[in-house]
């Protein structure tokens, strides 16, 4: 999904026009623990009443599950405004995230390398 | 639909690291090896800035926007690999720390025209005890070197794999990749043996 200019409120090579923390009314700290890799889904409820624009893209853009930094990405703002915008949409229903499990960072976790090894061989 | 199912658990995500000097092919290899288009994401990181701008003494603080790249691979519909590429320039070493939280390895990205700017990532992945692989990037006209002259080059411990590569290409980017799991894969059968 292609997030068009006009949506993002880009002018080209300007940038944004609203400087990153007026999204947030100022906030800088989510009220759900996310990270980078944290993933997002749409629940398809939850109370849309209060949401900002942001919000709706925000949404949109998770409509199948996606990862906190694609999400910033394609809203081209700084991954920390994104999360506040996200414990927005997970506060009033409208989706549920999950940080990455401890056991995909273990190393130890033979059975979970074993996967990505098999996987990444049927791409050569 | 899925996300409606609230049982139904989000795929695993796992990251992995893309790192070396400014210029040597990061986002060349994650673009190589990723499904979508390279995306950037950007940080804003508060530092305390203290020295050259700083009036009578008084210690500012100064918000930096960094940014950073990351592709992704989808290797099975519940499994989701994602490389980050590691801010190039040193001044952003502290986003590392951020960056390599929760990943489970990295490609030390080198470039055999300028080996000493890979220094810095060795020496992180190193202290913090993160497994890496040395993949050289083999760009034109460089001088070629065995991959043993690299690993004395670096001073790297006998167990780190050095892999030439060309970052512009999928298979071989893939093969570091490959070469970076059964790295990690060794050595957690062998640490599972003790």
């Amino acid at each position: 999904m292609s997030v068009h200019g006009d949506e993002a409120w880009l002018d080209g090579d300007a940038g944004r026009l609203v400087r990153p923390y007026a999204v947030t009314n100022g906030r800088t700290s989510a009220t759900v623990q996310l990270d980078l890799l944290s993933m997002v889904v749409a629940t398809g409820g939850g109370t849309h009443n209060s949401l900002e624009p942001d919000h709706v893209q925000a949404l949109g853009l998770c409509l199948r599950p996606a990862s906190v930094a694609e999400i910033a990405a394609r809203l081209r703002l700084p991954a920390v405004v994104t999360k506040v915008l996200i414990s927005d949409l997970v506060d009033c229903g409208a989706a549920r995230a999950a940080s990455p499990a401890r056991s995909s960072s273990d190393t130890s976790n033979q059975v979970l390398l074993e996967r990505l090894l098999d996987g990444l061989q049927r791409l050569l | 639909m899925a996300y409606n199912d609230f049982s139904n658990p989000f795929p695993t995500t796992v990251k992995l690291l893309v790192a070396g000097g400014f210029g040597v092919g990061k986002t060349t290899f994650i673009g190589s090896v990723s499904e979508i288009e390279p995306l950037t994401t950007e940080e804003i990181i508060t530092e305390a800035s203290v020295g050259i701008d700083s009036l009578d003494g008084v210690t500012g603080k100064t918000t930096t926007t960094v940014a950073f790249d990351f592709g992704r691979i989808t290797l099975s519909q519940n499994l989701i690999l994602y490389l980050f590429g590691t801010p190039g320039q040193d001044r952003f070493w502290f986003m590392w720390d951020e960056l390599s939280t929760g990943a489970l390895g990295a490609v030390v990205l080198a470039d055999t025209r300028r080996l000493e700017s890979c220094f810095g990532a060795v020496d992180f992945f190193e202290s913090r005890g993160i497994r890496f692989v040395v993949a050289v990037n083999e760009f034109d006209g460089a001088f070629r070197y065995e991959p043993d002259e690299i690993r004395a080059a670096l001073d790297l411990k006998p167990h780190v794999p050095v892999i030439m590569c060309d970052a512009r290409s999928q298979r071989s980017a893939t093969a570091v990749l490959v070469s970076l799991i059964q790295h990690l894969l060794e050595a957690a059968m062998t640490s599972s043996q003790h």
